[in-house]
């Protein structure tokens, strides 16, 4: 049985008896990521300390050290994460190279418990897009099928523990850029409540909107990692100051749970819409069967502002990025590029951000400075927050009927590649049901519910709950995981195709 | 900077393209003005439509999680060094940042 088919939990019980190494887990990793990221290209960076890291890990374990439960395990990080000794370019051309002098704290909390940093992965540049494709490095590949998109902007993270080229990874969302790419490759992600894991070194998008959480195959070991990440971080003036509970033993609840006795599940009229996918209703409709015949309560819900919650995004975030991505300036990192015959300061900040921005990062730019103008403001900056606040009393309306929200994480399965990359609306309608969460600040989780029929590419659930109580979507996910699981006979990953093995195949050989 | 607004959105021309990416300090070609141009337009007539129900009885929401303004005690921590916070700089002296002109010849 290869390691890289563990899950982080298996993998660490491994680990802990001594029956694996850190070095044999994180090598077996790196020939997958060797063997297969030719084709997927989740990767961006490989670190090149993995080997040195884990052998420290391993010889800490042998001296008797105590060490976390996650110790020795390889995870991938998302580039728009600073980490020390590795670039961190956002996916942008204007950071090309850059390598912090900090680790976000998301990072320094991995250090510490022990795990092994493999590399940094792709995403969309400064996370705009639902497709990794606004990448400045080329994107990234759907391992169901390489023609097609893996989700954005975390793209990279959800192809990475996907593909097996790690068993977990860290992601951000601000719009569905965890929990998108999870739906359409088959795997599990979660949007943490906003301001409970730390931004700090999370290069900003929207930072109303921003939130780093776990990307995994499983719900434990989304919940594994949310704990380590999870707490108050006085470096971020967002961050809460809640205790929170353990997020891993919630999932282990669920999964040993033997109904969903009591639990209310509310269904969002607006987002069972009829335009969606048919093979995601058919799922996402058996879903709520499965969860109905487990004793769940299940209750309509309406959220009549959810329409405009798209609109209301696209003014959001690119006021708050027009802002944000001020600070690419030319002077204290990235890219300086100098003007033929020279120029001011100015001269030289708007050459080098022309030419270091992709066109959809040019695009909110633009777009956020208009919303931002003083004729402007209150007709749409000031109309969408709003908005923001009407999204907040749908949901509360909600959460006073029903214990958690369910919708399908996404309207469609994984497009191709190229489909949409010239239309920006209909791209932007990719986010149409994650976007209320980022909005509302709560919690969502995206997990695999099945195959399309119609295609053959998975189809992926989220799960809301009131902001603080994101172990409620521990709790349910891991429960559902385990019976749609029991019903399939399989995980739903077991079923992707076979990559083939590409420019790697003599050096493996050449290795037994 | 001047204070000369663009004009309304159902008038989105070059020239107001132009007018947003100086203030976003975004050197753009012709070619992607004349793109943004008509991407621009189509983009603000559909996000328009939160004034549907933005109605003025409705208070605004700038942050998801009602918090208030954070303090840390004041004393120094850990900074960078002087070769951390120039190390990805495009151009420095050794101890400093360096640009080009502040000032342009007409001012």
């Amino acid at each position: 049985m290869s390691l890289i088919y563990l899950s982080a939990a298996e993998l660490s019980a491994k680990l802990g008896s001594g029956e694996v190494s850190s070095v044999e887990a994180t090598q077996a990793h790196l020939d997958r990521i060797t063997a297969v990221d030719g084709d997927v290209h989740a990767f961006l960076h490989i670190n090149a300390e993995a080997l040195k890291t884990a052998a420290d890990v391993d010889a800490r374990r042998a001296a008797g050290e105590q060490l976390g439960e996650l110790a020795g395990v390889p995870i991938a990080i998302k580039d728009v994460l600073c980490t020390i000794g590795m670039p961190s370019t956002a996916g942008s051309r204007i950071l090309e190279g850059w390598i912090p002098p900090y680790d976000a704290t998301v990072v320094s909390r991995l250090r510490a418990a022990n795990l092994i940093p493999l590399g940094k992965t792709n995403m969309d540049e400064f996370a705009m897009g639902s497709s990794t494709e606004h990448s400045a490095y080329g994107p990234t590949h759907n391992p169901w099928d390489l023609e097609r998109i893996p989700g954005g902007s975390g793209g990279g993270s959800a192809a990475a523990v996907a593909a097996f080229e790690a068993p977990i990874a860290l992601g951000s969302d601000t719009g569905g850029s965890i929990r998108q790419p999870a739906a359409v490759t088959g795997s599990v992600g979660v949007k943490p409540t906003y301001g409970s894991v730390s931004r700090y070194g999370a290069i900003a998008l929207a930072s109303s909107l921003d939130q780093v959480g776990p990307v995994s195959r499983t719900v434990l070991d989304s919940a594994l990692v949310h704990d380590i990440i999870g707490g108050h971080d006085p470096r971020d003036s967002t961050s809460l100051k809640d205790t929170w509970p353990s997020f891993a033993a919630a999932a282990r609840a669920g999964a040993t749970a033997e109904s969903l006795k009591g639990l209310r599940v509310g269904v969002v009229k607006q987002l069972d819409a009829p335009g969606f996918q048919d093979g995601v209703k058919l799922r996402f409709h058996e879903s709520l069967a499965m969860m109905e015949e487990a004793g769940a309560e299940i209750v309509e819900v309406s959220a009549p502002n959810f329409e405009y919650a798209v609109a209301a995004y696209y003014l959001i975030l690119p006021a708050e990025a027009s802002s944000n991505l001020a600070r690419f300036d030319s002077v204290r990192f990235g890219l300086r590029v100098n003007p033929a015959g020279g120029g001011t300061v100015e001269d030289v900040m708007a050459a080098t951000r022309g030419a270091g921005f992709g066109a959809e990062v040019k695009r909110r730019i633009i777009l956020g400075t208009y919303a931002l103008s003083a004729g402007y403001y209150d007709e749409y900056y000031g109309s969408a927050q709003k908005v923001r606040t009407l999204i907040q009393r749908d949901f509360d309306a909600a959460f006073a009927q029903v214990d958690v929200l369910v919708s399908p994480s996404a309207p469609t399965t994984a497009f191709k590649l190229g489909e949409k990359i010239d239309d920006p609306l209909a791209m932007y309608l990719n986010d149409v049901t994650t976007i209320p969460a980022n909005l509302a600040g709560i919690p969502g989780m995206g997990l695999p519910i099945g195959l399309a029929p119609e295609d053959g590419l998975p189809v992926g659930l989220q799960i809301m709950a009131p902001a603080r109580a994101d172990d409620r979507l521990y709790k349910l996910g891991a429960t559902l995981e385990r019976m749609l699981e029991e019903k399939w006979g399989h995980t739903l990953l077991s079923q992707a195709p076979n990559l083939t093995p590409t420019e790697m195949f003599a050096a493996s050989e050449g290795a037994v | 900077m001047s204070e000369s607004h663009p004009e309304p959105a159902d008038g989105i021309t070059a020239d107001v393209v132009r007018h947003l990416a100086g203030l976003s300090r975004i050197a753009l070609s012709d070619d992607e003005i004349g793109k943004l141009t008509g991407e621009l337009g189509a983009i603000l007539e559909n996000v328009a439509k939160v004034n549907e129900v933005a109605t003025p009885d409705v208070p605004a929401t700038s942050h998801p999680i009602p918090l208030t303004n954070v303090y840390r005690p004041d004393v120094p921590g850990e900074t960078l060094t002087l070769e951390q916070a120039l190390a990805g700089a495009p151009e420095h002296d050794g101890s400093r940042f360096k640009v080009s002109a502040i000032l342009g010849e007409e001012q």
